[in-house]
């Protein structure tokens, strides 16, 4: 599954036409995409233990095996990605002209590397791939983004591995915990009875690391600079899957391995979200780029994700889930969207697009409706992400909610002052006409997101069915573990 | 009272989805798209008629959409106080139909596909509130009606009209988003459920809860559901008058205050129920509150001289006659209340279908330009009056039988100074009715600058061109009259036969 990806981009290599290259990329992401709807329906339902595990030795001499495997949360996020790729593919049939082969390769790697991070159970492992990807999506901002791509590839690098150094120390010192029987396991290493302080520490450099890729406010910078100059296939994987990695890094590792780390610091983690949902939300707000009000909305997003998660509840690290899939879904369809429109009109701001929606009024349908699954309109597939986080965070604190909200009005008002100006505009609009509504390839990349948006958002069963057990049991040995020290600590 | 699982809930908030549908794909054919529209209306109306029977004998029908998670779904529920609302608006469509057909003809307006399918879609969101069964379900509808009738609202797409919509649609997702949203996930997370109940006494909130929560969770969703137009987030009702008239008419007459108002009182009702409100002493303080915007409704719907404006003035504060009944928490104040969101939805529609008539026919927005019109268009000018006299709340028109409950119920509640705010309402009421009526039937015809004035002896035709537009002069077109007739019409029915919407409020009362 992991090495599908990798093998066709190694075929990709020897491909000589362009035209070819594009067909063959779509075809093996398509092959890909199916294939991992096999992880599904064998899927057991009814246990949170991980799944389909592969392992084999590899450096015995520090105990980094090959180890994968995947739970009800990594599945998800495996699905999301293997769909989301053919999706790149198609949105960058015509925007990408130049390399088109190092292009294809890199996105087949990316895609490598992605499944790689959310189904390894090897720390070692883990860590390969979470460096494998930042490599291929640095050279697409570097090589195919826009007039400051290299400030952004830069500034992407460093921030990101600048969290992986925090990562790494965390990884050696769990290592190194019980010189005894010294593992790179990650089931292994969840539950062990290390001290408050101890996972204090450790939560602390797991946290930048994680937060800076969330990004959580306010490590944040990289990311509007990373969409603008990114192609619209880099903004998706970017936004799609990169961020998630962020989120699934808390759940799988935050809250299983330092339970009581999380919850010391989850006051202060939710109050960063909530701070995350209104900037976010306000910067939004603020923006003429299409690509930065996107990406702005996504802080915010991902702001409702970590709410969620260190709400600690079974409600909220569902809705967090939720949050995570509807992101990669709404605001990967909406960067397509946004590069549809630079296709057409070789320019992202809002000023200029005004108006378009009457001369493109597909376009402008789409458009609509990822704005308002976007601003969590009931029906969609946001909407029941957000309504779960906030559930959770209700029984937390009232307090925090109630602030939170303004947030949640940020994001209607900036979804509908975009969907107004695309569809309406003013009485003086830029002339559109003569630019053409959506064609065939487009289409059919927009459609299957479109699906998803009602699918989720009037049938959120299935998903929800999937990793309800693995949340229930996170959830419950989380609390467990955080009863049971607060057990020691009154005795 | 078990409910019963019944489909044709589901037709009926199908048959507006549909019927936009068909008006989007049938555009290019005038005739065959306001078939389509008509033909949906009809389609609703007939399944909703349907349900009569069903109510009436005391049952209760659901159908349940999607299950999203336990005690979380989207569910349809047909019950009496759905009745009222449904029945009137799906009723008052099929009039609308054919009246915006002559309305929009008539002015030769732009975009009439995209009017009328969003026309279709406002219903839509219309009837489903209605029929909804849990707070989600209101909720979903909703807010499909703030963002279906944007475009109807911005359709002239100047200025003023872009000024308009972004003032409707800030001031309703923004409390929808801000109160509606948060109270729900809150009112789920304390009971477990939103599903209303199935009397309107007991509500759904557990009784541990603390009075503090319920109590700011019931300020939430009063003020929260600013479609009821209760101030201070009224304004823009006055704003969204930009709209043709015949989206006044429906939709701010009848379709989205309504839906404000309607889910204003189900939640009163259903969540928070009766007793509730009583135990917590909610009522009378609701009362007070929305009397304010009863009096200054009326004061500043005086000082109005843009027919459309005083008329939605006149709204405002009819509005919170139907908050207030309710808020009173006597049978017959309750009673009063819900009976007025019918009665309201004949009488304002009928006002706003003559004020669109006028306006086709003479191009004239102004009261004070409208002296005399009464003898050039007496038919408009009839209906006008009988409306207006249901709206001061004169026997025998429907306007009277609402406030005769309110009254009876304000008084069995001992609240004299509520006596007092009806009263004098109503007389703020006639003070800035009357003077319309008796304009256009006693007062002389204006003359525009310029132009000879016509001998007295040439009557109607005379006037016609003294007007500074060059239109035929007398009523406008029929398919906008007869409308306007009806309307006038039913409110006289219903005040001297209130029975048939009685015996559904009274149902809701028990």
């Amino acid at each position: 599954m992991i090495f599908a990806p990798l093998v066709a981009a190694a075929v990709a290599a020897f491909i000589p036409s362009e035209r070819l290259l594009r067909w063959w990329s779509l075809i093996a992401t398509l092959a890909i995409a199916v294939g991992s709807v096999a992880l599904y329906t064998g899927f057991d339902l009814t246990t949170h233990a991980f799944q389909f595990v592969e392992f084999a030795p590899w450096i015995a001499a520090f105990r980094i095996n090959y180890a994968l495997g995947i739970d009800g949360i990594s599945l998800l996020l495996i699905l999301l990605t293997t769909f989301i790729m053919p999706l790149c593919v198609l949105a960058s049939w015509k925007y990408i002209t130049t390399r088109v082969k190092e292009f294809m390769i890199c996105l087949l790697v990316m895609e490598s590397a992605m499944i790689g991070v959310f189904s390894a159970l090897d720390f070692v492992l883990f860590f390969v791939f979470w460096e494998a990807m930042l490599i291929p999506m640095t050279l697409m901002i570097g090589v195919w983004g826009g007039p400051r791509k290299v400030y952004a590839a830069v500034k992407f690098f460093i921030y990101t591995m600048a969290g992986s150094v925090f990562l790494l120390v965390a990884i050696v010192a769990l290592y190194l915990w019980d010189p005894a029987n010294q593992t790179f396991s990650i089931p292994e290493l969840m539950g062990r009875p290390y001290s408050q302080s101890f996972q204090a520490w450790i939560f602390a450099a797991f946290f930048i690391s994680f937060a800076i890729k969330v990004p959580m406010f306010p490590f944040h910078t990289w990311l509007p600079a990373a969409h603008v100059e990114a192609p619209t296939a880099g903004s998706v994987i970017l936004a799609s899957v990169l961020l998630k990695m962020g989120t699934y890094g808390f759940v799988r590792f935050c809250l299983p391995i330092t339970p009581l780390g999380a919850a010391y610091h989850a006051p202060f983690v939710m109050w960063l979200s909530v701070a995350a949902i209104l900037y976010g939300g306000f910067a939004a707000l603020a923006q003429s780029d299409l690509k930065k009000l996107v990406a702005y909305s996504s802080v915010s997003h991902m702001g409702f994700a970590t709410l969620g998660i260190f709400s600690l509840t079974t409600a909220g690290l569902q809705g967090a889930t939720l949050v995570m899939i509807n992101h990669g879904v709404t605001t990967g369809a909406l960067f397509i969207c946004v590069g549809i429109i630079y296709e057409r009109l070789h320019t992202r701001d809002l000023g200029e697009s005004a108006g378009l929606g009457k001369f493109a009024p597909v376009l402008a349908g789409m458009v609509g409706l990822f704005c308002l699954s976007s601003m969590a309109f009931p029906g969609t597939n946001s909407f029941i992400g957000e309504f779960l986080v906030l559930s959770g965070g209700f029984t937390v604190s009232t307090l925090m909610m109630c602030i939170a909200v303004p947030g949640v009005v940020a994001a209607a008002a900036y979804n509908l002052r975009m969907l107004q100006k695309f569809a309406y505009g003013s009485t003086k609009n830029p002339d559109h006409s003569g630019v053409p509504d959506l064609s065939a390839r487009e289409i059919f990349a927009l459609a299957p997101l479109v699906i998803f948006v009602l699918w989720i958002g009037l049938q959120p069963g299935p998903f929800v069915d999937v990793m309800k057990v693995s949340v229930d049991h996170l959830v419950q040995t989380t609390q467990a573990a955080i009863a049971q020290a607060a057990a020691v600590a009154a005795q | 009272m078990e409910p019963i699982h019944d489909v044709r809930l589901l037709a009926a908030i199908l048959a507006p989805l549909v019927g936009a549908g068909l008006v989007m794909a049938t555009g290019r054919k005038p005739n065959v798209r306001e078939a389509c529209s008509l033909l949906a209306a009809l389609t609703l109306f007939g399944i909703t008629a349907s349900l009569v029977p069903d109510i009436k004998a005391g049952r209760m029908l659901t159908y349940t959409l999607f299950e999203l998670l336990p005690g979380l779904s989207f569910t349809l529920r047909a019950d009496a106080l759905s009745m009222v609302f449904a029945l009137a608006a799906s009723f008052l469509w099929i009039v609308a139909v054919f009246y915006s057909a002559g309305y929009m003809r008539g002015l030769h307006e732009h975009e009439q596909t995209r009017f009328n399918t969003c026309f279709a879609l406002a219903l839509f969101g219309a009837i489903g509130c209605a029929f909804s069964n849990n707070l989600l379900t209101l909720y979903l509808f909703y807010e499909i009606v703030s963002v279906g009738t944007y475009p109807l609202v911005a359709h002239h797409q100047d200025e003023e009209s872009y000024e308009g919509a972004k003032k409707y649609m800030v001031y309703l997702t923004t409390t929808a988003k801000g109160l509606i949203f948060p109270a729900m996930v809150l009112i789920y997370v304390l009971s477990g459920t939103l599903d209303f109940a199935t009397n309107s006494h007991t509500g759904i909130l557990p009784p541990d809860v603390h009075d503090g929560v319920v109590t700011g969770l019931y300020i939430a969703c009063l003020i929260g559901f600013a479609k009821n137009g209760i101030m201070p987030l009224h304004s823009w009702l006055p704003s969204a008058m930009v709209a043709p008239t015949p989206v006044s008419a429906l939709l701010h007459a009848v379709a989205v205050v309504k839906v404000g108002v309607f889910s204003t009182v189900r939640v009163m009702l259903y969540v928070f129920g009766t007793d509730t409100m009583g135990a917590l002493n909610l009522g009378m303080p609701t009362a007070w509150f929305v009397s304010i915007t009863i009096l200054v409704g009326s004061i500043v719907a005086l000082s109005k001289d843009n027919l459309k404006a005083r008329l939605a003035y006149s709204t405002v504060s009819q509005l919170s006659y139907i908050v207030l009944g309710v808020a009173l928490l006597t049978p017959q104040a309750i009673e009063g209340g819900l009976l007025h969101i019918a009665n309201h939805a004949f009488s304002k529609i009928t006002l706003f279908f003559c004020a669109g008539a006028i306006y086709v026919a003479t191009h004239k927005k102004n009261i004070s330009e409208m002296s005399g019109l009464g003898r050039t268009m007496p038919w408009t000018f009839g209906a006008f009056a009988i409306a207006s006299l249901s709206m001061i709340g004169a026997p025998p028109v429907a306007g009277f039988v609402s406030k005769w409950y309110m009254l009876l119920g304000a008084m069995d509640a001992q609240a004299i100074g509520i006596v007092v705010v009806l009263l004098s309402s109503t007389l703020l009421n006639a003070a800035y009715f009357v003077p319309i009526v008796y304009k256009g039937f006693f007062g002389k015809p204006a003359i525009a600058a310029g132009h000879a004035a016509p001998a007295p002896s040439h009557g109607a035709h005379g006037a016609s061109h003294g007007g500074s537009h060059d239109h035929h002069e007398g009523e406008a077109p029929l398919a906008m009259v007869i409308p306007l007739c009806i309307t006038a019409a039913i409110s006289v029915a219903i005040g001297i036969y209130p029975n048939f919407f009685l015996q559904f409020v009274q149902a809701v009362v028990k």
